[in-house]
């Protein structure tokens, strides 16, 4: 029997406002079969989203939702944890709002290790307002913002993630939903901080101008430079390059878990334990 | 110059946004450093494409967000440069650290806000809450109501802003969508009138002048931060209106298009008045035309200027008003409304024995009608014929379910 999406979905909110062709349906209903599989209470799941095409988000899952201001999820999401730890707590943004306008947010979940997965939907543009530079638009594109042709460095999402201390951190795209929804399984279940980026299509604001008019294009350039981490792992460096490795980048399990650690605060509090000290941790600096 | 000139015709049919975007390419802008917002995004994007088209020698940086972006722009007046950007909303609200940043550091830079609801819950239409939210930031802020005076008041804007009594910077708004996204035929300057209308800039007090080197922004406590808020207040009280006088006198020599710091329509034997800004003053222009068919003596009062708060100018159009409304596009949150309340503040010491009531119209991009305003005056006129407030001070109009009345 095909999969019934219905009970996880606001329908009085569909259509969505997401164009013919979109990934961002394809990452939703990916995200719902996850949720299915993991036999998880809608009511124990929060999603916080941003601003943007990702950040509508929020307004068609049927979950504890909030709709939050441009780059902040992770702001919000972190006082939701906070107060309610047993809740599992999922940020959706895109790469304008994860990576620019809430980079430093981005870097301090990563660096605090919260139990939260982020995922950055990732299509390498502004899109909702038409086509501006965003941080990992590739160099050499055209943009609104930059018709000359792109000149900014780009980011690399997962990189970023690695380097500011997330103890999860994978990349796939949308081409494959099956391995998506299992990725994103994995990176929901995983205790600490998640980065989970999703590449996906916008060739409507980023395909038309870049020889991608139609999604499909868009798609096959996607696949054009992502592999999966085994293969990438076994490419010298000259191939490694413009290739996005996908699959899981890092999984550490043993890292502090900021909401477990802010429990040893209250025990402090309480009386139950001495004041924590550098002694109680391996690495001192 | 060794960018391009390009050729407009007398009249062209442009939105607010590429009106706005029209003139900064004109006045020949060195920086503007940008984010993307609804409905502002085209002002920016539209200067974008000049540049890359060859049309504008400046430089364009797209940042990391609203915030960097008021900052970038200040680092580069700093230097001495002319700088422009726009914002709307959400990215306004969170430049506003940086608007007292740049107001404070005497800076003159030119923010077009296209006016849009703030958010919870998230609108991208229309209303003045991002406008009412920049009021107390010290900028000089110009209200446009159409296309064209987008255009005009942006030119209006530098040379006011860039004046070495003023060295104040100035905000252009105009309404989300119904100004920025309409389209209206808009009759323009050559490139060499426009240019020469807002005149070179000569900036004063720059970073990059070396044989006078400055610094801004530095630490004042108790000792000096009241004398530095004093003097900014004092020249925004006593400087800036006479020089914008000046400069709508000029343009109007100009262009034949004439600004005034209040806007009056049917004022002059005009009973009862509607103040109001934004599009919603030619909607009432055109019902106050129908309501002295009905033998109701109606006029309109548009704010041009709302800050500096034109306080005189307001005194001087209300005198001989028998009942006023205050049309508030903003939601009060508690209280009855920025305009009712200055107005109130204008009136109070005065001869006028009007009546004043409060109305909060339109938000998040509600449209006012014109059978909204037909009602309005009619209750104007019943409180003139009363000589009292017949109504509650504060009434919500077009707002759905039972009528909600305050006060």
């Amino acid at each position: 029997m095909a999969f019934n999406y219905d009970k996880y979905l606001r329908l009085q909110k569909m259509p969505t406002l997401w164009c013919w062709g979109c990934g961002d349906g394809v990452i939703l209903k990916a995200f719902v079969r996850a949720i299915e599989k993991m036999d998880i209470s809608q009511d124990d799941v929060c999603v916080v989203s941003g601003i943007g095409c990702s950040g509508r988000f929020s307004s068609y899952v049927d979950f504890n939702t909030v709709h939050t201001t441009h780059g902040r999820t992770i702001a919000y999401a972190t006082g939701i944890k906070l107060a309610d730890p047993s809740k599992m707590v999922v940020c959706v943004a895109g790469d304008g709002d994860a990576l620019a306008i809430g980079g430093n947010h981005t870097i301090h979940g990563c660096r605090r290790n919260i139990d939260m997965t982020m995922i950055v939907i990732n299509n390498f543009i502004y899109g909702l307002t038409n086509s501006q530079t965003s941080p990992t638009t590739p160099k050499g594109m055209w943009t609104v913002s930059q018709k000359a042709g792109n000149i900014d460095p780009t980011f690399d999402t997962c990189d970023l993630a690695i380097a500011s201390g997330a103890s999860f951190v994978a990349r796939e795209s949308m081409l494959d939903p099956k391995k998506l929804e299992k990725v994103m399984i994995k990176s929901m279940q995983h205790k600490g901080f998640s980065m989970m980026e999703v590449l996906s299509n916008c060739h409507i604001n980023l395909g038309r101008k870049n020889k991608m008019v139609s999604a499909m294009e868009n798609l096959e350039w996607i696949d054009s430079i992502t592999t999966p981490k085994r293969k990438y792992d076994a490419m010298t460096e000259e191939e490694q390059l413009n290739i996005l490795p996908t699959g899981i980048l890092k999984q550490d399990t043993e890292a502090d878990e900021y909401c477990d650690m802010y429990a040893e605060i209250q025990k402090v509090h309480q009386g139950e334990r001495k004041k924590i000290t550098q002694d109680d941790f391996a690495k001192k600096i | 110059m060794a960018f391009d000139k390009m050729e407009l015709r007398d009249i062209e049919v442009w939105d607010g946004n590429f009106a706005a975007a029209q003139a900064m390419r004109q006045v020949q802008i060195d920086v503007v450093a940008a984010y993307p917002i609804t409905p502002s995004t085209p002002i920016v994007e539209g200067y974008a494409k000049f540049l890359a088209d060859g049309y504008v020698e400046g430089e364009f940086v797209m940042v990391e967000s609203e915030h960097a972006a008021m900052s970038g722009c200040i680092g580069a007046a700093a230097a001495g440069g002319r700088v422009a950007t726009a914002t709307s909303s959400q990215g306004f609200a969170l430049m506003v650290e940086t608007l007292y940043q740049s107001s404070g550091m005497r800076l003159p830079i030119v923010l077009n806000v296209v006016n849009r609801a703030l958010a919870a819950p998230l609108n991208v239409n229309g209303d003045h809450s991002d406008m009412y939210l920049g009021r107390d930031s010290g900028w000089i802020q110009l209200d446009a109501y159409s296309p064209q005076e987008a255009y005009d008041l942006n030119f209006i804007a530098f040379k006011v802003s860039e004046d070495h009594d003023v060295r104040l910077p100035c905000m252009v708004h105009q309404d989300g969508f119904m100004t920025s996204h309409t389209a209206q035929g808009v009759k323009t300057f050559t490139d060499e009138v426009a240019y020469d209308f807002v005149g070179e800039y000569k900036p004063m007090n720059d970073m990059l002048d070396l044989d006078h080197p400055v610094t801004h922004g530095v630490q004042t406590e108790e000792d000096w931060h009241f004398e530095h808020k004093a003097r900014q207040h004092n020249d925004l009280m006593t400087k800036v209106m006479p020089k914008i006088q000046e400069v709508f006198d000029a343009f109007e020599e100009l262009s034949g298009r004439k600004y005034n710091i209040v806007e009056q329509y049917d004022m002059d034997d005009a009973d009862v008045a509607v103040v109001c800004m934004g599009t919603s003053v030619e909607t009432a222009r055109e019902v106050a035309k129908e309501m002295r068919a009905e033998g109701i003596k109606a006029g309109v009062v548009g704010i041009r200027v709302l800050r500096p708060y034109p306080f005189a100018q307001i005194i001087e159009a209300l005198k001989d008003i028998k009942s006023i409304a205050a049309l508030d596009r903003s939601s009060p949150n508690g209280a009855p409304g920025m305009l009712f309340n200055e107005l109130a503040g204008a009136l109070y010491n005065t001869d006028s024995k009007a009546t004043l009531s409060g109305y909060v119209y339109g938000l998040g991009g509600r449209d006012l009608t014109k059978a909204h305003l037909t009602d309005l005056y009619k209750e104007l006129q019943a409180n003139a014929d009363a000589g009292k407030v017949l109504t509650p001070l504060q009434q919500f109009i077009g707002v759905r379910g039972p009528k909600l009345t305050f006060l």
